[in-house]
């Protein structure tokens, strides 16, 4: 017997759950004041409700079918799992997704699928949900759509006329672990689409002779997914893949997801706790080499096995290793150095930089700026205040660490 | 003491009103007493009569300037709800008035408190245009219009504020949005706001159920964080989110979830795999033999790991040209552009090239065109792939590459540009100076000649020197297609083949 609508949409979102990407950012500003349709991008992105995993809930993310002809072994979804399966059509995808928005449960769609027949089928099933909701429905909300690994050319370039963003997932940060865990997926492949989707990024971004207006392409840009603690790869290679990523192909982000137990899990991998610290503490290193001007092998360089500190956020880890560096002297120093102290974020940092043009600054003042003065305190000269010798206790660091915790019982 | 009392819900023009006759009758900050009607009226008995009459009159000529920034955070501002924004906004136009640039130092405690309540009400919005859950009306009409209703209940006097986003969003449905500080509506012509307070009327609708299924599914019970959930998702929302009454449950049942998942150990693969897995395997391919023809060395050439470059290369970028070209045009190694598109010479240093061949005659797509090394060498700097030049080995690992490329093209003329060619071609690194514009023999067959490499040409500061250089390069490609015409096609009179682009 055929599987209800809601029988079908619950085993294709917990399909779809493993993908951490739900942004719905970065995108165009549109709305639907002159198209009389549905749907608007303000630029910024609207969770519209959260998970108790603390996860985000932004577009209906779910898969078009979960049946595939791959195995790889991470996915809950690989050819040898005994997971339930099941298929929506082209227009069960484009009314849920109607439904969903007009009782603003979402911003969008995020659709991706399991690969059935062939790549081109599929991409060309979900290249159709998009030209439905963007062409028929007059649909300007979000969408993201996973490329298919070796999708034609032509069906990607047609995917970006009507997609917000497109991704492929690197999976692994190794070729080597990408071969050996999902046999069928080729690494230089992946990041052949990924050079070419950003050089027809870069083409359409160029205003053309004709007009001065830019053609709409991906305007938020791609992005990938990288699987972490399912191989030995330790945290610096992981970011060093991260930082080529970034250079190479120009993708808005890289998502790391910790490798979670699946159902019916492969007996290959590790049937762990998900790494939930280690994923945040990348997610900050991250940050750091996009937006505070750090270079991958600075955050990585003195730890221990390439791994980041799991009690630290890499930024204090990287100050307390490089001590000499501080004090910093909030009222003179320059931003690419305001920018490196352990409390200080972009924002505070404008902050400053804007308020000391006309007065000098003393702890109070960083305070009124949502600064936490017990973590910068000891890294900042200020006015009426020195750290002394502060920065250079050997207990520092215990200061900072959090406080020991009696251990669960199991 | 001056008593004002205004309405307060969210309406900046009551108290721009007031404010005006106050600092036009040089009233002090501390000397006024900020009400909101709804408080006033509770000790309206206990309070003198004569106060409350003392508004100043707003004078037409009492011009009051202040800087953009201020209207646009009074705007936000008096849309909270604590009655303490009045006063605070007057106190900062009162100081606006000696201290122009104080809206500049965010870290004054009158410009911060004020900046916390602006942050405040823009979380209420944002939270508003997030967690408004919309019920269909059912209607039944043909050809209607479809009508949505949501309730919600914001900390702020937002919802004018809000509206126009849902406007904007919902243009194509009736919709009204209730909340007991104001209600805004949409029916196509016009966005009606009010700010009385209204009814939660509770209405259900079936698609919530589908909602909900979404919403348990998508929840991965092995990463239990709820207290990142809480901080994004408070508590006082959940009464009006259907998806929230799941919550509780989802949480105590994670573990037995999680463990569940873990006794079940993997299953025997379903039919379907098996069958997929034995389609798949094709005879296993026979040993790489060495490549007969171009097209083969070009097919090997892709999955090459001679050397670690291809660890960080997009792909290898083997050359292209007809097959049967006279003259070869061999470069250093591919850039960031070549890279992503797989093609030698399309990049910055490409387009030098193929300008300058034009200029003197020298047709493209009758050369074979390719480097030394075939994949791009890089260096990151920031988020920007800096080009690295190759070493010597990398440059003897890909020599295995040109040489079939020689082999099998057979150019009667070469042409080296930049030291990495020469040095791959002869074996030897040597100055570029003291081979230009010799004519050399090669081991593979043929001649040799030597020029720069274009990218030299981008990188020369002066442009004076660049000019220089750009017609000494020019000089040596027209010298090239001397040579082709007096050596080459008077006696071999080849078919033309035209381009043949892979």
């Amino acid at each position: 017997m055929k599987k209800s609508l809601n029988e079908r949409l619950a085993i294709l979102s917990d399909a779809a759950k493993y993908d951490a990407s739900c942004a719905s950012s970065g995108s165009v500003k549109r709305d639907s004041l002159k198209s009389g349709g549905v749907g608007s991008t303000e630029g910024s992105g609207i969770c519209h409700a959260y998970a108790p995993d603390g996860r985000c809930i932004s577009l209906l993310k779910i898969l078009m079918t979960n049946f595939c002809m791959y195995d790889c072994a991470y996915c809950v979804n690989r050819s040898s799992s005994n997971v339930e399966r099941a298929r929506f059509s082209v227009e069960e995808v484009v009314w849920l997704t109607l439904e969903f928005y007009r009782r603003n449960y979402i911003e969008g769609l995020f659709l991706s699928s399991g690969i059935i027949r062939s790549s081109d089928y599929t991409m060309e099933e979900m290249v159709r949900i998009a030209r439905e909701l963007r062409v028929t429905h007059n649909f300007r909300g979000y969408i993201h759509l996973k490329s298919i690994p070796e999708a034609s050319p032509l069906l990607i370039e047609e995917a970006g006329l009507y997609a917000d963003r497109l991704s492929i997932n690197i999976e692994l940060p190794t070729d080597a672990g990408l071969t050996r865990f999902a046999p069928e997926k080729h690494p230089a492949n992946i990041r052949r689409s990924m050079g070419e989707l950003r050089l027809k990024i870069e083409a359409a971004s160029e205003p053309t002779l004709q007009t001065k207006r830019r053609k709409r392409f991906v305007p938020a840009g791609q992005s990938t997914q990288m699987i972490v603690g399912a191989d030995q790869s330790n945290d610096r290679t992981i970011l060093g893949t991260s930082a080529r990523l970034y250079g190479s192909y120009g993708l808005r982000r890289v998502y790391y997801s910790a490798f979670s137990p699946i159902p019916d899990a492969s007996k290959t991998l590790p049937l762990i706790k998900p790494p939930l610290i280690r994923e945040h503490r990348l997610y900050q290193a991250d940050w750091l080499y996009r937006f505070y001007g750090f270079g991958i092998e600075e955050i990585t360089e003195k730890q221990p096995g390439g791994m980041l500190d799991l009690k630290l956020d890499p930024k204090l880890a990287w100050a307390l290793a490089n001590r000499d560096r501080f004090p910093v002297d909030i009222n003179r120093d320059e931003r690419e150095m305001l920018l490196r102290v352990p409390g200080l974020g972009t924002k505070a940092v404008a902050g400053v930089l804007s308020s000391r043009r006309h007065r000098r600054l003393r702890l109070e003042d960083l305070a009124r700026l949502h600064v936490s003065v017990k973590k910068v305190q000891a890294f900042i000269v200020a006015e009426g205040w020195t750290p002394h010798r502060l920065a250079e206790r050997s207990d520092l660091r215990a200061m900072f660490e959090p406080k020991p915790e009696q251990l669960a019982l199991f | 003491m001056h008593r004002i009392v205004l309405e307060g819900r969210g309406d900046l023009s009551e108290w721009r009103r007031a404010a005006r006759g106050l600092f036009a009758a040089k009233v002090l900050p501390e000397d006024i007493d900020w009400r909101v009607r709804a408080d006033a009226a509770d000790d309206l008995f206990d309070m003198p009569a004569a106060d409350t009459a003392k508004i100043p009159a707003v004078s037409a000529s009492s011009l009051l300037t202040v800087p953009k920034a201020f209207l646009s955070l009074a705007e936000a501002v008096i849309c909270h709800s604590d009655p303490a924004r009045f006063g605070r906004l007057y106190g900062l136009l009162f100081r606006l008035q000696a201290e122009p640039s104080l809206l500049a130092i965010r870290a004054d405690a009158d410009v911060a408190a004020l900046r916390t309540m602006e942050k405040s009400v823009r979380r209420d919005c944002h939270k508003m245009t997030a967690f408004v859950r919309f019920k269909e009306i059912p209607d039944g009409g043909y050809g209607r219009r479809r009508r949505f209703f949501a309730w919600f209940e914001p900390d702020h006097y937002i919802v004018s504020r809000v509206a126009p986003f849902f406007q904007r969003r919902f243009t194509d449905m009736d919709w009204m949005i209730a909340t007991p500080k104001g209600t805004a509506a949409w029916d196509g012509e016009e966005l009606h706001v009010s700010s009385s307070p209204a009814e939660n009327p509770k209405l259900s609708d079936q698609t919530e159920t589908l909602w909900r299924t979404y919403f348990r599914h998508i929840f991965n019970p092995a990463r239990l964080k709820v207290k990142m959930m809480q901080t994004e998702m408070p508590k006082k929302y959940w009464k009006n989110l259907p998806e929230a009454e799941l919550i509780p449950d989802m949480i105590a049942s994670a573990e037995a979830e999680v463990i569940a998942m873990a006794e079940r150990a993997a299953t025997d693969a379903p039919l379907f795999h098996t069958r997929l897995q034995a389609a798949a395997k094709t005879p296993v391919a026979s040993a790489v033999s060495e490549p007969t023809t171009l097209a083969e060395a070009r097919e090997q050439a892709m999955a090459c790991m001679r050397c670690p470059l291809h660890c960080n290369a997009t792909q290898t970028v083997f050359g292209e040209g007809p097959e049967n070209a006279d003259i070869m045009i061999v470069g250093e190694q591919p850039g960031d552009q070549e890279d992503l598109a797989g093609r030698p010479f399309v990049g910055p240093a490409g387009r030098v090239f193929d300008e300058a061949a034009q200029a003197v005659g020298l047709d493209r797509t009758r050369v074979y065109v390719t480097n030394a090394v075939k994949h791009f060498k890089y260096e990151l700097r920031g988020k920007r792939r800096i080009h690295q030049k190759p070493n010597l080995g990398e440059v003897q690992h890909c020599k295995w590459w040109l040489k079939l490329e020689l082999d099998f093209v057979k150019p009667k003329l070469v042409v080296a540009m930049g030291a990495t060619a020469v040095a791959s071609l002869t074996g030897r690194q040597q100055k570029l100076g003291d081979l230009r514009g010799d004519l050399l023999d090669i081991d593979t067959g043929g001649s040799m000649m030597v020029t720069v490499h274009p990218s030299y040409l981008l990188r020369l500061p002066d442009h004076g020197r660049q000019q220089e250089e750009l017609a000494r390069f020019r000089a040596d490609l027209a010298e090239a297609v001397r040579f082709d015409r007096q050596h080459i096609q008077p006696t071999m009179a080849r078919p033309d083949v035209g381009n043949q682009r892979i």
